[in-house]
């Protein structure tokens, strides 16, 4: 085989892997995807949904920088639906039910339309050169340099299955598990930690009794996952929700026995939100019923994903709880659920850029990383691209702040708490919630984006037409000034104080927002709704980010206060053990990600500031 | 050892020939104490107000900082917050999966009681903050009523240049004194009148000013005269006084006589009751970063109970606002910001020593 050589190799084709080497494409870079099976690229190997609160708003924000994740899943829904509709714009997130195939073709056809290299092999170990690393090598033995390597093998290191009592190794069901790659970073001295996750049992749609079943449609006016889609490409269909029962939950504890996971062999950790079915029985054993979403595979397949059942117990148990439920009775399993373990990396031995601390070269995206979730995975995979193409380049890294956006929050978590459970994203991991909104992630990321290079021509045109329409209608909002008595003729009170407010001031006392504010001045004759619809999300939360601006200027003092790197955390007597350990493992740049560190206290901090102060006077 | 200067300077001279013997930096002990986990902040603060404590109302105050009370009270409410801040977050987070309804109750009335609390320690921050740097109480009258007398009599000594010449004081004097327990500084003003010269009326529009922001008012007055007429509306809590009680016999106020001492031992029982029921709801809470903090919380917390009481479409509102509380606990605490804050406390011991 003819060694080719590349700037960078992308090892894995799922959602981190794919937005990682399109983003060293957009970048100019060459670029090459290895992954087991060219067929696997794309492929939702969990639930067939894209987006969700907080995961929506990664979405709009890898979109923001020209990703492919949310063309695809527009390219796919078959069900869109905002979530947290009836609440504020910063909580609300675009999710959709995508057709498995058609989201597959979508991200096969984007990798095929670009210049990126696609490899079927199997990657064994890593090139590592003095310093640095520099390629890969195959199974075959055979090597490929690069100057970047982008690991994103999701949970194929030293994955195992587990279903009943059968435990065998693997990557996802019909793949082989990465077990020499797993000892190759082992060796280099990355820590290792292992997680598990599960996913349900697929049902025969054509054995589902939908008459018998509540259902949730889609709603009529869609919320697209792109900023760049303007119509629904698919026909909506609507899903079902069936519920567990007290029958259901005798027939799951009388089996307990029977997983793995309530014996002594699995030693991974699985998220609390995400439980398996097993887990929410024996957890919450007081809680009679528990929702169960029956999610469509696609338009042309009969698979229904229940989303709510995740399980290890055997196949005939799976098949015996599933038939005690209303609408399911007559219900045919076409693949059993099963659960996975897998090896993931200490998030913490990586900084901001994904790369790998004692290795220079290497970045590391997705679930390797201790995340779980499409969404989660391909933000990692889009920064671990563009920074992998700026070292190439040599180019300043891409640093994404908790201001900035939800990705940032998440790797910043991650390179400073590391995780104790897959890590998800929630709206409520986010301090400037009310800024980093779905609505405005192209406000806030795509002039990151043109200034890097990593966003076409295409969306830029799409982009600065919104922001001039937008900062026109601004501008007059602005301009437009009230008394409190001619806001009143206008069904508006506010404080009789002789004060003149603008329309953007006024708009979140008027009924109907800003839309019907504006629909009473004739400037804004011809203003399309949308940008309407924005500057009323924009003037809901004016109020509170001018005071929160406050706020974080005390939070910004303590990021400015630089802490050495020669800050030895073993010598100060006052922090506890715990503490020691892991401000030693994470060696905090600044004062303010020290303070995230978890368990950090008042006087903890209180005294590595001083000792931080005493090493400068020495 | 017995003590005179001499022997010091000799042990010390002597000690000074040890190798590695220095004197202490100005507050080097306590910085110790922080570096090493012994102390937190607001512990800190404590012992800075101690070195500064002049009477036993300081001391005991100081102490109960030292001893973490103020540290205590905020990593309660913070536990509090913390929890009513994640069901609000689940109410959002969660949206989708079927949560049980009663999932954000009790949080209205979490926030409302934490706001109560709150402003509890705000009110009683003044007599803290008194306690810690002082009353006033301003001498008030007439020319020639016998204030610079009186604060003589008070003193035990000259503090004040007497005569009888009115009009002979005209800057403000302060002699401090501890009573029951408590700092108090008499203020012996110009006396209230329409002044011929510009310096005196300087003098007298001093006076006033000065002793509307006192904290008590003693009248010094002649019996019949109505305290109104000074220009400085007497007060709750103030004194009226029967001045130079031993020339002027009869007349309403208490007598009191800076001349003889007749009278003074009442006027400072009754200036001690009024204080000593001031302080009794004095809280924790003793400088005025704490009450800022600490008032800031409160109002976040009753913003976020009237978001939350106007229905639950508004709950990433309310988040923020806790969110807020929050961060001012954690300023006060010294868990943000926590460089400014250091930096106040130090501040004070390079004075200090």
């Amino acid at each position: 085989m003819k060694h080719q050589d590349y700037d960078i190799i992308v090892v894995g084709g799922g959602h981190a892997g794919v937005e990682a080497v399109l983003a060293a494409a957009r970048m100019g870079r060459s670029v090459a995807l290895v992954t087991q099976r060219i067929i696997g690229i794309g492929v939702m190997s969990c639930n067939p949904a894209i987006g969700g609160i907080g995961k929506g708003h990664i979405v709009r924000e890898i979109d923001a920088l020209d990703g492919i994740m949310g063309r695809a899943a527009d390219e796919a829904a078959i069900q869109y639906r905002l979530l947290n509709r009836s609440k504020g714009p910063a909580t609300q997130g675009p999710r959709a039910q995508a057709d498995r195939d058609l989201y597959r073709n979508a991200i096969r056809m984007a990798v095929a339309r670009s210049d990126v290299s696609v490899i079927e092999a199997d990657v064994v170990d890593l090139d590592v050169r003095p310093g640095e690393v520099a390629g890969v090598i195959l199974r075959d033995g055979a090597v490929i340099r690069s100057r970047c390597v982008v690991l994103t093998t999701g949970t194929f290191l030293n994955g195992v299955i587990h279903m009943g009592k059968e435990s065998r190794s693997a990557g996802r069901v019909g793949d082989v598990a990465s077990i020499a790659l797993a000892r190759r970073i082992s060796d280099l001295g990355l820590p290792l930690g292992r997680l598990k996750t599960g996913t349900p049992p697929r049902l025969a749609g054509r054995t589902i009794d939908w008459r018998a079943l509540e259902a949730q449609p889609a709603d009529d006016a869609p919320e697209f996952l792109s900023f760049a889609t303007e119509r629904a490409q698919c026909r909506q269909v609507s899903c079902g929700i069936a519920h567990t029962n007290p029958a259901t939950h005798d027939v799951i504890r009388e089996n307990l026995d029977k997983t793995v996971s309530y014996g002594a062999s699995p030693s991974g950790v699985g998220p609390r939100y995400c439980p398996s079915i097993e887990d929410k029985v024996v957890r919450f054993a007081d809680k009679s019923s528990h929702q169960v979403f029956l999610e469509p595979e696609g338009l042309s397949t009969d698979l229904v994903y229940p989303n709510g059942i995740s399980t290890s117990l055997p196949a005939d148990v799976q098949l015996e709880y599933v038939r005690t439920m209303d609408g399911l009775s007559r219900a045919e399993i076409v693949q059993p659920g099963y659960a996975i373990e897998y090896d993931y990396v200490d998030p913490r031995a990586l900084d901001r850029t994904l790369g790998v601390k004692s290795l220079p070269g290497l970045y590391l995206a997705g679930q390797i990383n201790g995340t779980t979730g499409y969404e989660e995975a391909a933000g990692q995979g889009l920064l671990a691209g563009l920074n992998a193409a700026c070292r190439c380049m040599e180019d300043d890294p891409v640093i994404l702040e908790r201001f900035q956006s939800y990705i940032g929050v998440m790797v910043d978590d991650l390179v400073t708490k590391g995780v104790t459970e897959p890590y998800r994203m929630f709206t409520s991991r986010a301090e400037y919630r009310l800024e980093l909104r779905a609505d405005n992630a192209d406000q806030r990321l795509t002039p990151l984006g043109l200034d890097r290079g990593c966003v076409g021509s295409e969306r830029k045109v799409s982009f600065e037409r919104k922001m001039s329409r937008l900062g026109t209608a601004m501008a007059i909002a602005s301009d437009i000034r009230l008394t409190p008595g001619q806001a009143a003729e206008m069904g508006i009170s506010v404080t009789r104080d002789g004060v003149r407010r603008n329309l953007i001031d006024l708009a979140p006392h008027a009924t109907g927002g800003f839309a019907s504010l504006a629909g009473q001045f004739v400037q804004f004759e011809g203003v399309e709704p949308s940008i309407l619809a924005q500057i009323d999300r924009e003037s809901v939360y004016r109020p509170y980010l001018e005071r929160q601006a406050k706020d974080a200027e005390r939070l910004r003092r303590d990021e400015g206060v630089a802490l050495p790197s020669s800050l030895d955390y073993e010598a100060m007597p006052g922090l506890s053990n715990e503490l020691r350990v892991k401000l030693g493992k994470i060696r905090p740049s600044t004062l303010g990600q020290a303070g995230r560190v978890e368990g950090m206290t008042p006087a903890a901090l209180t005294l590595v500031l001083l000792h931080a102060r005493q090493a400068e006077r020495v | 050892m017995h003590g005179s200067i001499a022997v010091c300077e000799a042990v010390l001279a002597a000690l000074r020939d040890i190798p590695g013997f220095r004197d202490a930096e100005p507050g080097e002990f306590t910085r110790r104490a922080l570096m090493n986990g012994k102390l937190d902040l607001s512990e800190a603060e404590g012992i800075g107000d101690l070195l500064e404590a002049e009477t036993a109302a300081q001391r005991r105050q100081a102490i109960a900082l030292v001893g973490g009370a103020l540290g205590d009270l905020a990593e309660a409410w913070r536990s509090d917050l913390v929890a009513a801040l994640a069901k609000i977050e689940a109410g959002i987070d969660f949206a989708d999966e079927d949560l049980p309804p009663e999932v954000l109750s009790g949080v209205g009335a979490t926030l409302t009681a934490t706001s109560l609390a709150m402003k509890a320690q705000v009110d009683g921050s003044r007599a803290a903050e008194r306690i810690r740097e002082g009353f006033e109480v301003a001498l008030i009258g007439p020319p020639n009523a016998g204030k610079s007398t009186l604060l003589n009599r008070l003193a035990g000594r000259d503090a004040a240049l007497t005569s009888d010449v009115p009009g002979t004081t005209r800057d403000v004097i302060e002699v401090r004194m501890d009573i029951e327990g408590l700092p108090v500084s008499f203020l012996d003003m110009a006396g209230i009148r329409d002044a011929a010269d510009r310096i005196e009326t300087l003098g007298v529009e001093r006076a006033r000013s000065r002793a509307e922001l006192a904290d008590i008012r003693v009248f010094l007055l002649d019996g019949v005269t109505d305290p109104a007429s000074l220009g400085v509306e007497p007060m709750p809590g103030d004194v009226i006084t029967r001045s130079k009680a031993d020339i002027v016999r009869s007349g309403a106020g208490l007598p009191v006589s800076g001349l003889t001492g007749a009278g003074v031992d009442n006027l400072l029982e009754s200036i001690g009751k009024e204080l000593g029921g001031r302080v009794a709801g004095a809280s924790v809470a003793s400088h005025a970063r704490h009450r800022t903090a600490i008032a800031e919380a409160s109002e976040a917390l009753r913003h976020a109970a009237d978001i939350l009481a106007n229905g639950g479409d508004q709950t990433e509102l309310v988040a923020v606002e806790i969110m807020r509380a929050l961060r001012s606990i954690d300023f006060l605490v010294g868990r943000v910001d926590i460089e400014s804050v250091l930096g106040e406390i130090f501040s004070r011991f390079c004075i200090g020593k």
